[in-house]
């Protein structure tokens, strides 16, 4: 899967979430729950959405480096999402 | 026979649409069944039925728009002689609504313990039925689309505002070129009006008063983060559920902030049913409630908040959800403002108001340390209660708070 894919899963799951969202002019760099008005009851269905996908562990300690779309590329690669 | 009617679903609701039926002339029905969708200013809403019987008639049919109190169908108990269930679809319609209810007036028999109907079985019975957000249904409205045939990429297959958009688009005729804006006149603005005539009767009616205090949430959130982190994700709690909790424990040994002012007297009510603010994206908000929040365990009272604000957003709540609240919790959440100053949803008598968790020096013993506070508010009817009773209630949630694991 390229970044570009990634992305796009992680966007998605952001879209079921919450499905009024433009996710399609997503701002890689901005904070997800600013962006899309995610409340905390989102960001952990957000998260178990990740988990869910693509079978990573994120603990909650970890939920400060999901949180823009970059960094949450990355975190997910550096948990072996190939 | 029995009369099953037009429910009312908050203070000022004065009429509904009744959207679908599940069941028809001769179907047997159980209490707690869903039996009807109802739309309300509030949005669609799942109409439980509270007796068991069979069908005898329906009188109300879908589209129709019957002020509260009409009578939707009649009801045969059960084992009563099954009368040739005549088919003879009623002639519906003009469900001549005699009893129109007194508007903005509270009902003038109240008992002295508002008991609200026994809640349903948490489940609804399994069926096929339309999963619809509240957005896409209010959307297919202002296109005309017809939703039934739409299918739904959502979760659980839940038809979505793109899908609606997507059938627009390849529908032929006039329909997509229609302005998506919410004139007057849409379920949008009509949510908008539910809310100013509630608020407005607050505003006007119930002498508030404010109370605040500061409370340290280290021990609920260390305590919430160790707890946490020996749970699978999909078992986590988050501090919501815990600060809800706290408010309903905490609510047992105050029942003049628990239950109604209705002519002229406090009315506590038997249950503590929490109804939970969930803001809609798009706007608007509801408050359906949690039912005997104080007597959920915590992880119970975590998968009920999940159940519920998702409902909320994506359509399925319960009559009885919109019906029962005792009390008004409001959390802005992580993002919003410090502290809420509320506005209590008449004819309730309180509303516990959360603002953000945040950072701060604080004093610890001898030393200032930084440590994550949060606002508790307290706007409640001054009528039934007195800044004193208020201030003692904000101090048992903050021991409440101190004490995690005893939530």
């Amino acid at each position: 899967m390229t970044d570009d894919d990634l992305a796009a899963l992680i966007l998605a799951r952001i879209a079921d979430i919450a499905p009024e969202a433009d996710t399609a002019d997503a701002d890689p760099a901005m904070d997800l729950r600013d962006q899309f008005d995610l409340d905390s009851m989102d960001f952990l269905n957000f998260a178990i959405a990740l988990h869910e996908a693509l079978g990573v562990e994120i603990p909650e300690t970890d939920y400060p480096r999901i949180r823009t779309l970059d960094a949450c590329v990355a975190y997910l690669r550096g948990k072996g999402v190939a | 026979m029995s009369e099953f009617r037009m429910p009312s679903l908050g203070a000022d609701m004065e009429a509904g649409t009744l959207v679908e039926w599940f069941v028809g002339a001769g179907d047997t029905v159980a209490r707690g069944d869903i039996v009807a969708v109802v739309e309300t200013q509030k949005g669609a809403i799942e109409i439980e039925i509270f007796e068991s019987g069979r069908v005898a008639e329906i009188l109300v049919g879908p589209g129709e728009k019957v002020p509260v109190g009409t009578v939707l169908a009649r009801i045969e108990a059960p084992g009563a002689p099954v009368k040739k269930a005549s088919a003879k679809k009623a002639p519906a319609a003009k469900a001549p609504a005699k009893k129109a209810p007194a508007k903005k007036v509270p009902p003038k028999k109240a008992p002295a313990k508002m008991a609200p109907p026994k809640p349903a079985p948490p489940m609804p019975p399994a069926g096929a039925r339309l999963r619809i957000s509240p957005a896409a249904r209010r959307r297919a409205q202002e296109l005309g689309l017809e939703t039934a045939g739409i299918a739904g990429t959502g979760a659980g297959g839940a038809i979505t505002l793109a899908d609606i958009e997507a059938a627009a688009a390849s529908a032929p005729g006039p329909a997509a070129a229609v302005p998506a804006a919410a004139p007057a006149g849409t379920p949008q603005a009509s949510m908008r009006q539910a809310i100013a005539a509630a608020m407005s009767r607050a505003n006007r009616e119930i002498p508030h008063y404010y109370l605040s205090r500061t409370i340290d949430m280290e021990a609920a959130l260390g305590w919430l983060e160790a707890t946490n982190a020996r749970r699978p994700i999909a078992r986590r709690l988050i501090a919501a559920a815990l600060l809800l909790r706290a408010v309903a424990v905490a609510l047992r040994d105050f029942p003049d902030l628990n239950g109604f002012w209705i002519d002229g007297a406090a009315r506590p009510a038997a249950h503590i049913h929490v109804g939970w603010s969930v803001s809609l994206r798009g706007g608007g908000l509801v408050a359906p409630a949690i039912l005997d929040a104080d007597t959920k365990p915590l992880e119970t009272l975590m998968a009920a908040l999940r159940d519920l604000v998702k409902r909320a957003r994506a359509g399925g709540l319960r009559s009885s959800e919109m019906s029962a609240q005792t009390v008004t919790v409001t959390s802005l959440g992580d993002l919003g403002a410090d502290a809420v100053h509320g506005v209590i949803y008449p004819p309730q008598l309180a509303l516990v108001g959360f603002g953000r968790v945040q950072a701060r020096p604080w004093v610890v013993g001898e030393d200032i340390a930084p440590r994550r506070v949060v606002e508790a508010s307290l706007a409640a009817d001054h009528r039934a209660s007195d800044g004193h009773r208020g201030g003692l209630f904000l101090a048992a949630l903050d021991k409440l708070l101190q004490e995690p694991e005893t939530l």
